[in-house]
């Protein structure tokens, strides 16, 4: 090995004084920071051509993606605003009512009743959420984690929406690869607009409520209003995953407020790494994945299930994605000295 | 005598039994700098809490340019303009120095005075943020404003919590123990800083436990005990006040 050569990071040369702060020099460089997106995006988009969206490994794929915005809405709300929200499940449920309403009862086609399902459920949700904006912590988790199970109670007692029934009926998409693509290319949108969203003015004070909102305050900002919004933008990508998954599958029940549906995002989330939005996505999958192979385990499923989430806690606890971040960075490579 | 800015009408705030306020009154005129000195407990921090809104108290009124602004939600009086700074700093962590400055310069009264267009991602706003954490002391340039908050010593942050104020373009700012936990050299290089708010027209209400360094600054003096104000006036007449010293130096006390 000649001696006039050292080891150099990756990075070095792109990171200037802080983590945040890039400068760019080469298309070398610029392909360095790129590649990580471009291999998801990539890879997204490949995956229907892969496996054929009709097949079982496509549909586990769309599965993914539900997963994957549940659990970015989740990591929204908890790492940025600072509310632990236990029921994913009543935003996901509303987005699935709320469209299969719209397409039901008031005849909207599919591609007008999810984006206004999307839109007009984030905002009741919104709405339904707001007594509880002053209240932190655990208090915050505890009461949402009774919505979802308040819900379905009111639509089985009432007897509304077609109660224990559920609502059937509702419009398919027509074509699997719309509904494959479409459903890829939102998610994708919600990724990358939630995380820029994240980094504009707004999204930073956002990030300041969750870290400390008595200063905040004092900073002239009111913080419940600020919450709110937070709540909306939260509430978008769980509507919509509800509304899709209700026109995949042709209607919606009252399964659709089922606590897994509020769990498994969090465990997704978990573990593919809290406060990056993209964790999500790594996070479902390797979990929905998971779920399925281990079907062959038969009853001890959860038991290996639980086992897999555990060990990944334990050894992984930054998240998948920080880990991966972390060692990508540390690539090195052989310079001239 | 103007009217004015600020005016407290025997404020009182009792938690249980406890008279952590009781009956203070004080008026603040535009443009002073009034210190509040007492013993640890004495009220100084919920006098502080009172005036902005973050504790409700029990009576009394608070009065802002004659306006009652008693039990006003706190974003609403930093929003007319009465700023405070935390004794103990609660900076946002999780961001950089400079971007702690972006809150309240995002907030609709920096908005409303600002004047900065905000065009762009982050705008004239970055631009703004770091002209005042320049004023602060922050070299520019280096990589202190780039710094995560939470990363910043206490120097720092004592000063990031003013800045946080500057920022609002403020009428009053209410100075929780800006001295305390510095070095007497990082104390020495914020008092200009305090004169020079002072010069640009901002009143100053200073919390302090480091009598020498305020007497530098304050025009006038009230010193609380036990919640109740024992003496006000200029700060040798306020020092010389046998209560005062009997309550800093137990009572008989003799001159330090």
């Amino acid at each position: 090995m000649p001696d006039d050569r050292r080891k150099e990071r990756l990075d070095r040369g792109i990171r200037v004084r802080t983590e945040s702060v890039y400068a760019l020099s080469s298309v070398r460089e610029i392909a360095y920071l790129a590649a990580p997106r471009a291999l998801l995006i990539g890879g997204f988009l490949l995956l229907p051509l892969v496996v054929s969206p009709e097949s079982y490994w496509g549909r586990v794929s769309l599965s993914v993606c539900i997963l994957a915005l549940l659990a970015m809405s989740f990591d929204f709300l908890a790492s940025y605003v600072g509310l632990v929200c236990l029921g994913g499940a009543f935003l996901y449920g509303v987005g699935a009512y709320s469209t299969a309403v719209l397409n039901v009862y008031v005849g909207l086609p599919v591609f007008l009743s999810i984006p206004i399902a999307t839109v007009a459920g984030a905002a009741v949700c919104t709405a339904l959420i707001r007594p509880c904006l002053p209240l932190r912590g655990i208090y915050f988790a505890i009461v949402t984690l009774m919505y979802p199970l308040l819900m379905a109670r009111i639509i089985e007692a009432a007897d509304v929406l077609g109660g224990t029934e559920g609502l059937r009926g509702v419009d398919g998409f027509g074509s699997s690869w719309i509904e494959a693509y479409g459903l890829i290319a939102a998610m994708l949108l919600f990724l990358f607009g939630m995380r820029r969203y994240a980094a504009e003015n707004a999204g930073l004070v956002i990030r300041a409520v969750g870290d400390d909102d008595q200063a905040v305050k004092a900073a002239g900002i009111d913080v419940v209003a600020v919450r709110t919004r937070a709540v909306f933008i939260a509430a978008l990508p769980a509507c919509f995953a509800g509304a899709w998954y209700t026109h995949m599958y042709s209607g919606t029940g009252i399964s659709a407020f089922a606590m897994d549906l509020s769990i498994m995002p969090i465990a997704a989330a978990v573990i593919g790494g809290l406060g990056t939005i993209a964790g999500g996505v790594l996070g479902s999958l390797v979990l929905v994945p998971a779920s399925e192979l281990l079907r062959d385990f038969g009853s001890l499923r959860i038991v290996a299930y639980a086992l897999l989430l555990t060990a990944f806690v334990v050894l992984r606890s930054e998240g998948l994605l920080s880990w991966a971040a972390r060692r990508y960075h540390q690539f090195e490579r052989w310079v001239q000295a | 005598m103007t009217d004015p800015i600020l005016a407290a009408e025997g404020l009182s705030k009792r938690f249980g039994g406890v008279r952590a306020l009781d009956d203070v009154s004080f008026t603040l005129q535009p443009g002073e700098v009034l210190g509040v000195i007492g013993p640890n407990g004495s009220g100084k921090t919920t006098l502080v809490n009172c005036l902005t809104g973050f504790t409700k108290p029990s009576g009394g009124r608070v009065r802002f340019r004659g306006r009652d602004i008693t039990g006003l939600a706190p974003h609403k009086i930093a929003d007319l303009g009465v700023t405070r700074t935390f004794q103990v700093m609660r900076p946002w962590s999780s961001l950089p120095a400079y971007r702690n400055l972006t809150i309240p310069l995002c907030s609709p009264r920096a908005k409303r005075l600002g004047g900065w267009r905000g065009g762009g991602r982050h705008g004239d706003r970055d631009t703004v943020a770091m002209d005042i954490l320049e004023e602060l002391g922050f070299e520019r340039g280096s990589r202190v404003p780039h710094q995560l908050a939470g990363s910043l010593p206490t120097g720092y942050l004592k000063r990031l919590e003013l800045g946080r104020c500057i920022a609002l373009r403020p009428d009053v700012i209410i100075c929780d123990e800006a001295f305390s936990g510095l070095s007497p050299s990082e104390i020495a290089t914020l008092i200009p800083l305090i004169e020079q708010l002072r010069d640009r027209g901002i009143t100053l209400i200073m919390i302090e436990h480091r009598l020498r360094e305020l007497f530098r600054v304050a025009d006038r003096v009230m010193a609380l005990t036990f919640g109740r104000k024992i003496a006000e006036g200029p700060p040798e007449t306020v020092l010389d006040h046998p209560e005062v010293r009997a309550a800093y130096l137990g009572p008989g006390g003799e001159q330090p």
